[in-house]
């Protein structure tokens, strides 16, 4: 019989050749980059066209995107579960799903993946054209006091766009452009281009999406175009910025429908979005063998976008995991709860480091003022748990509200952070300080808190999540060292110096 | 003293780290299934009786909510009493009153509290607000105990215990846990309680520490603890002998008080003892405890354990 001892370094070792051997495989014969080189951010971009049965034949066309602003497309797939299917090549090109008739709500995929080469401007101008807009008289009467005032304000046809988003803008006090956002149905991008025309400002939308790595169901943006008499600008409709930014896929150019279906009832097009940091040499490649992708079979990359955004996060947990195990077994830090670190660091993922820190310090800090508020009225310990929970979550939502008033956006990612962490945490916390005192709530309250940030250091590192994710078999050899480490009798750094006593001693 | 000790030194010292405790010894030798009879000091207490091993007596248990209201009927006539978690672990939600005055029940600190703060944390204690994980729980009334006054002055608003380490049915290591001020009134050391290491062959101290620091004297009465024995010593070392037989673990910790007209009784048990004990001893445990396997392997019986652990450990022999 083998000892336990045995058995496991056995298996561990096992682990960890198994993933030091497949990622070696894939470096040497796959040709994957081991190391980060020179990035490109590749986006993988999946929109879902979906829709509910109508009556009769069914048909949804969707404008396919072009090559602007120094985008290249890579890849294209399409999907089209028993649809008839073909793509138009015109100018923009067209796909066709047709099918004679549906029973159940279908969704068809059609998948890009593109990288920015290099961010150049618009090239191929439209022709300017002016349009007319139809008004009714006391949108007429308003739009004309709105133009002529605007135009007395503003020096050329760029300032008179940037004065008129502003005045159009819902936090504005301009009374005519808050007239006539009143009159107007229809989103705000379209009045901005009525105005214009109105003006007699040649304009444009540019559609396309917000590019933003892991997001799900994105829908449409759209930006403003201009002509300013030269050539022609690009304005954020919604802050009134100049210029194309870096994260924005332009999809199509003008305003004509991106999606038309007809035979269908609500029809809807989302997508979402994956981005993919891949050295440069590697996407040359791909560009070169553009149909076949040998290299990315292997990999996640195969996985549909969806899924490969969860897995991408998943992949980092192992080595906060092991941050964790390495922390308390080697280390000795103290910190409340084996998992509650891992997960702080998540949350810290979708806030930064140091506003979660922050988030973190604040809201624990005020639940812990309140549960202890609630244990001098002699509550159950059921109901006092639930209350912190509920306080929580109004604090959040308070914490939230705030911070959009001030124009923080960054801190309206708060709600994604876990409550039940931390009203866990607060209640743990408040528990310690009442049986061990406040010195033992801050020893793992530091402690846990500089775990988390450790593990989300690692996690955020960009070499370890090129490793992870390109070679997912490294979380066996994360096991195994996980393993092994189960074993380690060792002497802790603190132990080191807990007994320092004993050192004088021979 | 350096700010760190180097793991060779310690290794010749034989300190026992966490990892090895855990791994060598608890993990080795404690099935977890005998663990409930050790976090449950009620079935401690019931096993002990069983075996005839001497434990503070029991004036009732409380185990629902509503028998909370009639505790103050139980408690008619009892002066002085103790009321604990049946799973707490480190002393935590023990409450301890040492007398009456009129209404009112005076804590061990001297402190007064009303019947309703009583009952509050007998709440407290059903709810799970002291034991392991939060589970509920129930309280447990336990008559006080009065303890040997002959170690009254080594310890400070509290009761001090005798934590004697038995691996296999051999003492291996003990030492006296002192309250401080410090450590407001209770036995743990990480509070601030003085630890001190007595020797296994004669029950008369070795070293005392507090807050890992050599000192000669109790902080707050000014005892010597050079002249500490502990009374009944062997009859301390048999029962903490006898636990490991009773509750199937190899490896605990028995923590033994010292009552003026009982003698020395178990208080409770525990699976993981912690490894302050060797600070207080200035000796590691590791090389004691290979000694202790050895003398288990000769198949000796009970009392020849102890008599070969007595020769084995005393330091002062």
């Amino acid at each position: 019989m083998l000892s336990t001892r045995v058995k496991i370094e056995f298996v561990a070792a096992l682990l960890i050749l198994l993933g030091v051997g497949l990622m070696v495989y894939k470096v040497f014969f796959l040709g994957f980059p081991l190391l980060p080189g020179e990035y490109r951010d590749v986006w993988t971009i999946e929109s879902k066209i979906s829709f509910r049965p109508g009556e009769g034949q069914v048909q949804a066309d969707l404008t396919l995107p072009e090559e602007h602003a120094g985008w290249v497309l890579l890849d294209e797939h399409f999907a089209s579960s028993g649809f008839g299917f073909s793509v138009a090549d015109g100018d923009p090109r067209r796909a066709t799903w047709t099918r004679k008739s549906l029973s159940e709500p279908t969704t068809l995929y059609y998948k890009i993946q593109a990288y920015r080469q290099q961010p150049d401007a618009l090239s191929g101008q439209p022709d300017p054209q002016v349009q007319a807009p139809l008004l009714a008289a006391n949108q007429r009467a308003a739009m004309e006091r709105l133009v002529e005032v605007l135009e007395e304000k503003s020096a050329d046809r760029r300032s008179f766009t940037t004065l008129l988003i502003r005045a159009l803008d819902r936090r504005s006090e301009d009374p005519d452009g808050r007239f006539l956002r009143s009159t107007w149905d229809e989103e705000s991008g379209n009045i901005l281009l009525q105005t214009l025309g109105f003006a007699g400002i040649p304009a444009t939308v540019l559609r396309g999406i917000r590019l933003e790595d892991g997001r799900r169901r994105q829908t449409l943006s759209a930006m403003l175009e201009i002509y300013d008499g030269e050539v022609w600008r690009v304005f954020d409709p919604r802050t009134g910025e100049e210029g194309l930014r870096e994260d924005f896929f332009i999809w199509q150019r003008g305003t004509d429908a991106l999606l038309d279906v007809t035979g269908a009832r609500s029809s809807r097009l989302e997508f979402a979005l994956v981005s993919n940091s891949l050295p440069s040499r590697s996407v040359l490649a791909m560009e070169q063998r553009s149909g076949r992708y040998a290299l990315l079979d292997f990999s996640i990359y195969a996985l549909p976008v969806e899924q490969q955004g969860v897995f991408k996060g998943l992949l980092l947990i192992p080595v906060a995991a092991l941050v964790v195990v390495m922390i308390r077994l080697l280390v000795g830090i103290k910190t409340s709860g084996t998992f509650m670190p891992i997960l702080i660091a998540i949350a810290f993922i979708q806030t930064t480091l140091l506003l979660g820190l922050a988030i973190f310090l604040g809201l624990v800090a005020a639940g812990l003022w309140i549960r202890s508020w609630l244990s001098h009225m002699n509550l159950l310990l059921v109901s006092r748990i639930s209350a912190v929970v509920i306080v929580v979550i109004f604090l959040m939502a308070a914490l939230a509200l705030t911070s959009y008033r001030l124009g923080l956006d960054q801190v309206l990612s708060v709600t994604f952070f876990p409550v039940v962490i931390l009203a866990w945490t607060i209640e743990r916390m408040s528990i310690l300080w009442e049986e061990e005192g406040p010195h033992e709530v801050l020893l793992q309250g530091t402690g846990s808190l500089l775990v988390a940030t450790l593990a989300y250091l690692a996690m955020s590192n960009r070499l370890v999540s090129h490793l992870t994710f390109n070679f997912p078999e490294l979380t066996l050899s994360l096991l195994g060292v996980i393993l092994l480490l189960g074993k380690y009798t060792g002497y802790r750094l603190t132990e080191l110096y807990r007994f320092r006593s004993m050192g004088d001693k021979q | 003293m350096k700010l760190f000790a180097s793991p060779g030194q310690l290794r010749a010292a034989g300190m026992l780290g966490m990892n090895e405790r855990n791994i060598g010894y608890i993990g080795e030798h404690n099935p977890r299934k005998n663990y409930p009879l050790v976090d449950n000091k009620l079935l401690t207490k019931r096993a002990a009786q069983e075996r005839q091993i001497p434990v503070p007596e029991l004036f009732g248990v409380v185990e629902y909510q509503h028998q909370v209201k009639g505790l103050i009927e139980t408690l008619e006539g009892r002066d002085a009493f103790v009321i604990k978690p049946a799973q707490g672990s480190g002393g935590k939600g023990i409450l301890v009153i040492t007398g009456r005055r009129g209404d009112r029940y005076v804590k061990s600190s001297g402190l007064e509290i009303n019947a309703a703060e009583v009952r509050r944390h007998v709440t407290n204690v059903l709810a799970g607000l002291h034991s392991l994980g939060g589970r509920n729980d129930s309280a447990m009334i336990e008559a006080l105990i009065e303890f040997d006054p002959c170690l009254a002055q080594y310890s400070h608003e509290g009761v001090p215990d005798i934590r004697v380490i038995a691996f296999r049915g051999v003492p291996v290591m003990a030492m006296m846990r002192c309250a401080t001020h410090a450590s407001d009134g209770k036995a743990n050391l990480h509070q601030g309680a003085v630890g001190v290491g007595i020797d296994i062959a004669s029950g008369r101290s070795v070293r005392a520490v507090q807050n890992d620091v050599l000192l000669d004297r109790h902080p707050d009465t000014g005892a010597c603890f050079a002249d500490l024995v502990i009374p009944h010593w062997e009859r301390v070392l048999d029962l903490a002998a006898s636990c490991v037989e009773m509750t199937g673990l190899g490896y605990l910790g028995a923590d033994v008080v010292l009552d003026q007209s009982q003698g020395p009784m178990l208080l409770e048990l525990n699976a993981r003892p912690g490894l302050a004990i060797q600070v207080a001893n200035q000796e590691g445990l590791r090389h004691r405890l290979d000694r202790a396997a050895a003398i288990a392997a000769t198949g000796a019986n009970h009392d020849e354990r102890i008599a070969l652990a007595r020769e084995a450990f005393g330091a002062l022999s």
